[in-house]
């Protein structure tokens, strides 16, 4: 039984090196956002904190459907303009699916949602250097309930600001 | 696959040496026999009196492999153990005279003894099936010799081979399961790849929690597992040899989420799904070569793809119609068959490996279940139903199906359930903890 020994060795040592850093919650996204340096306060219109909150950093979804709504589009011109305004900051696109639907399908969904929310902010003079998309599927529901009223939050896409683009 | 358990020598010799009972197997099978395919409704009572320890050092495996042997053959459904409190003869010597008259006096139709053995460090173990009607053994006895720390495969070794025996089809206990194992909050859930037997037993993790991983698949001969994984930042679909645990990504050069991966009968290819600009389609690698060839080309949703055991065909999944339904097509790609035909969404195909049938996760009106269809799409039966149902994997015989069970609302959580092709036993499989995505194994070698 060498191989288990090794094995639970291995493990053993990762997940040490794991601990305390697993907060998939950072910011409004999953990913690593700019949730730090540049946040300011969410009175500053070039802050992080405005565009998330106060231009909106998500779009919502039909079931089953990556069309954008008239809302999201509205929400997407705002970011578009907060964009060409802060040319500092790229973006990544999350996309995301809520848990009715299997797994395989719902990482493609999100797939399409983050490329529609992609192509529209192009359409708007987004460049696509300053664009990228990522797809979580059903594995990252941000309500946790198992009603349309969560399911309706978690079919989004997020706008994740990222440190460094053109004027960093 | 000797990977995890490089010390059992799974030596089967038939034991003509070991006494005047071990008569070659008959030609004819006997009454002793199940159809698995008629669906059993009345399991197969079995007497299994605890192995014989010969000696000192064998008497703990003694016991356990007894206990584990009585597990794997009542938890097919199939058979039924009658307690050892109703039983009249004690066995004292693997090679005492069987009583006949008192395995049939309490109604048992086989009776399984043997003995367990500590030679030179080395367990071994003997065992005889009998059909207490026609007062015959079934089959020869085996011998076993493996290390004592094989004891689990050993036990599952002997219920393969009455399973077999006696339904005419190849046994599943000497398997393992590669699944995904879950810790945390439903909105900040950990995952880390595992393996295990397919019983629960031996849990061990392959990756830490600091990635989301997805769904791993095994190689026809289970010695590596693909699955997806976020730790470069995107979704990727990564090779691990189980033997080392080292891992690469499938492609060095991708910049685009690759996902729901399979291999090829021959372990020779993969195929995948791989997304651009929103659009996911379907791609063979060949492993050797490095060669990419895509095999579907089309704005819809085409993933789940899962070849045919003789490799000349690939199921998978489009949305191409509106919503997700089933299609068959050759290796070399195209539009495909549509094989679903009916009510509701389906997705998550996988080939069985008989050939004969195709599993699948059906969606509709709020219900998910598991199902099982020809493959063209004939004689559909949903399985099970619940909240939500997803992801088969095939028994190594075809005969037996696991899956996820997610419970519902905001403490829901994943389980793996295992359940009969007839839709009957379904069971709960022991996991530490939260567990999705099961894998079943090929039988290990």
């Amino acid at each position: 039984m060498k191989h288990l020994a090794k094995l639970t060795l291995l493990v053993a040592v990762l997940g040490l090196s794991a601990c305390g850093g697993n907060n998939f919650l950072g910011g409004g996204g999953m990913g690593a956002g700019a949730g730090g340096a540049g946040a300011g306060a969410a009175g500053d219109p070039n802050s992080v904190a405005y565009f998330n909150e106060t231009v909106g950093d998500r779009v919502l979804f039909e079931v089953d459907q990556s069309t954008l709504t008239d809302q999201a589009r509205a929400t997407l011109d705002d970011q578009a303009d907060w964009l060409l305004r802060n040319m500092e900051y790229n973006v990544l696109i999350e996309g995301h699916a809520d848990e009715q639907g299997t797994r395989d399908y719902n990482l493609a969904l999100g797939a399409r949602r983050a490329a529609a929310v992609e192509a529209y902010l192009m359409s708007r003079g987004i460049t696509d250097a300053r664009l990228s998309t990522i797809s979580y599927g059903k594995e990252r529901p941000l309500a946790i309930c198992s009603e349309e009223s969560c399911y309706r939050q978690n079919r989004r896409a997020v706008t994740v600001l990222q440190a460094g683009g053109a004027g960093a | 696959m000797t990977r995890f358990y490089t010390t059992l020598l799974a030596v089967l010799l038939a034991i003509a040496s070991l006494g005047p009972q071990s008569v070659v197997a008959q030609d004819s099978p006997g009454p002793l026999r199940i159809e698995i395919t008629e669906g059993v409704i009345e399991p197969l009572p079995f007497a299994l009196p605890q192995f014989i320890a010969t000696n000192s050092g064998a008497e703990d495996a003694a016991g356990d492999i007894t206990r584990v042997i009585a597990a794997d053959l009542s938890g097919t459904g199939l058979f039924r153990e009658v307690p050892r409190s109703a039983h009249i003869s004690t066995v004292t010597s693997f090679d005492s005279p069987v009583q006949w008259n008192d395995w049939q006096a309490i109604n048992v139709q086989a009776l399984i003894t043997g003995s367990v053995t500590m030679e030179g460090g080395q367990l071994v173990v003997r065992f005889r099936l009998f059909d207490v009607f026609a007062q015959q053994p079934l089959g020869s006895g085996l011998q076993f010799v493996g290390s004592p720390d094989s004891w689990r495969r050993m036990a599952h070794t002997v219920a393969d081979n009455v399973y077999q025996r006696i339904t005419g089809e190849t046994g599943y206990f000497d398997s393992r399961v590669t699944f995904v194992a879950q810790d945390g909050p439903k909105n900040a859930r950990l995952h880390r790849l595992a393996i295990m037997d397919y019983d629960g037993a031996n849990v061990q993790f392959l990756t830490d929690s600091r990635s989301l991983v997805l769904a791993p698949r095994f190689s026809p001969d289970g010695d590596r597992i693909l699955y997806t994984s976020y730790e470069s930042g995107i979704p990727r679909v990564y090779l691990m040899d189980l033997d080392t645990v080292n891992r690469r990504p499938l492609e060095d050069d991708t910049l685009t989420m690759t996902f729901s991966p399979r291999f090829s009968p021959d372990g020779q290819s993969v195929v995948y799904s791989a997304e651009r600009g929103g659009n996911t389609d379907i791609f063979l690698l060949n492993l050797a070569t490095g060669d990419r060839r895509r095999l579907t080309d089309a704005p819809s949703i085409e993933t789940g793809p899962s070849f045919s055991p003789d490799g000349t065909q690939i199921v998978f999944e489009s949305d191409r119609s509106g919503s997700q339904q089933l299609y068959i097509m050759p290796v070399s790609g195209g539009e495909g068959r549509r094989i679903s035909r009916n009510d509701g969404r389906y997705g998550t195909p996988v080939w069985s490996p008989r050939g004969d049938l195709i599993a699948f996760t059906n969606q509709q009106d709020g219900r998910f279940h598991i199902g099982v269809m020809r493959t063209d799409g004939s004689e559909e039966r949903l399985l099970t139903s619940s909240f939500l149902d997803e992801g088969p994997t095939w028994a190594p015989n075809g005969r037996v199906i696991m899956f996820t069970r997610e419970t519902a609302g905001a403490n829901g959580a994943p389980a793996i359930y295992s359940v009969d092709i007839s839709g009957r036993n379904l069971q709960r499989v022991s996991t530490p903890g939260m567990a999705a995505d099961p894998a079943w194994s090929p039988l290990l070698q």
